[in-house]
């Protein structure tokens, strides 16, 4: 184990490596899905204000 | 060629329904996800347990299941951006500039890890983390291509008025893909030359080629959804700006001032 975790002397350069490949591709999705969820629930908010609004106008009217 | 003259409705622009790219995406998305982990998984632990060391390079040859799929995807991405801003340009297609949008910053991450990886394996092999070099130096390049399509694209209040310019410096900068993809072999520089995507059989041997390949396309997959969430996040932002806009001329429009929500 400790053999493989050494990387024949080069688990300086190895494991960075696919810490930033892989933590790249994680924290690029999990960013993504977050812009996702935030613009999903702002397009909700506004919808509902504008239904809502329109509802109270057809009350007015 | 009468099916070329169709009207809009019915050729290229029938996919430029948001509501069915909507559904499609939403139907394709979580398979594309999944099998982005899956092959993404196999493809590292392949290429970090059970590769083989090379005799020259030792582990670090082991960099390359990183390396290698971020570059190529990097290079497909901006391939990717290119198509959709041509077709943004000629064809003004709503969904071609969507995709544009949101493959520059999915495009620009897989450029750093490429140069970051990229560093990290010239160091111990070359001695040196940086050389300016046609190849180091025309990635680094498409890296500054990505950020300035995304600086571009978020300077304008209206981002359908970013699309002409934005598309004009993608096709231009499309300049430096082949630039990239030959610059190891019409100048001289300490990065090897191509052993996988040659017009020739590839001169790797197939325990490296495997899981080269597999975390190749994993890398791809998971481009793909990543660039397919944030289409679909684009054209709901652009929903809700729409909503903002109308309810503005609306407000306008109306002798009788509307109070406040």
């Amino acid at each position: 184990m400790s053999e493989f975790l050494a990387m024949g002397g080069y688990a300086a350069f190895v494991w960075p490596s696919y810490a930033i490949g892989v933590g790249g591709l994680v924290v690029l999705a999990l960013v993504s899905l977050r812009q996702w969820r935030a613009a999903k629930a702002e397009l909700a908010r506004l919808e509902a204000a504008g239904l809502s609004r329109r509802g109270r106008r057809e009350d007015r009217g | 060629m009468v099916g070329n003259v169709a009207p809009p409705g019915r050729s290229l622009h029938r996919f430029a329904n948001p509501g069915r790219f909507m559904r499609l995406s939403g139907a394709i998305l979580p398979w594309l996800a999944a099998a982005a982990v899956v092959v993404c998984t196999v493809g590292v632990v392949w290429g970090l347990v059970f590769a083989p060391r090379d005799w020259q390079q030792g582990d670090t040859v082991r960099i390359m299941y990183v390396h290698v799929p971020a570059a190529w995807w990097a290079m497909g991405g901006y391939l990717g951006l290119a198509v959709a801003s041509f077709v943004s340009l000629v064809w003004r297609h709503p969904l071609a500039d969507v995709a544009a949008v949101a493959i520059a910053p999915v495009g620009a991450v897989f450029t750093a890890i490429c140069l970051v990886t990229g560093s990290l394996w010239g160091k111990p092999m070359w001695g040196t983390w940086w050389v300016w070099d046609a190849r180091l130096t025309s990635v680094l390049v498409l890296f500054f291509l990505y950020l300035g399509h995304i600086a571009l694209t978020n300077a304008f209040d209206e981002p359908e008025r970013a699309a002409r310019p934005a598309a004009i410096l993608a096709l231009i900068g499309a300049i430096n893909l082949p630039i990239i993809k030959f610059s190891v072999d019409w100048w001289n520089t300490l990065h090897q030359p191509a052993s996988v995507t040659r017009f020739d059989a590839p001169a790797v041997h197939v325990d490296i080629l495997w899981p080269l390949l597999i975390s190749g396309l994993g890398f791809g997959l998971a481009f793909a959804a990543i660039a397919l969430l944030r289409m679909r996040t684009v054209l709901i932002e652009r929903r809700a700006r729409a909503i903002l806009a109308a309810r503005g001329t609306e407000g306008a429009g109306v002798s009788r001032p509307v109070p406040a929500a």
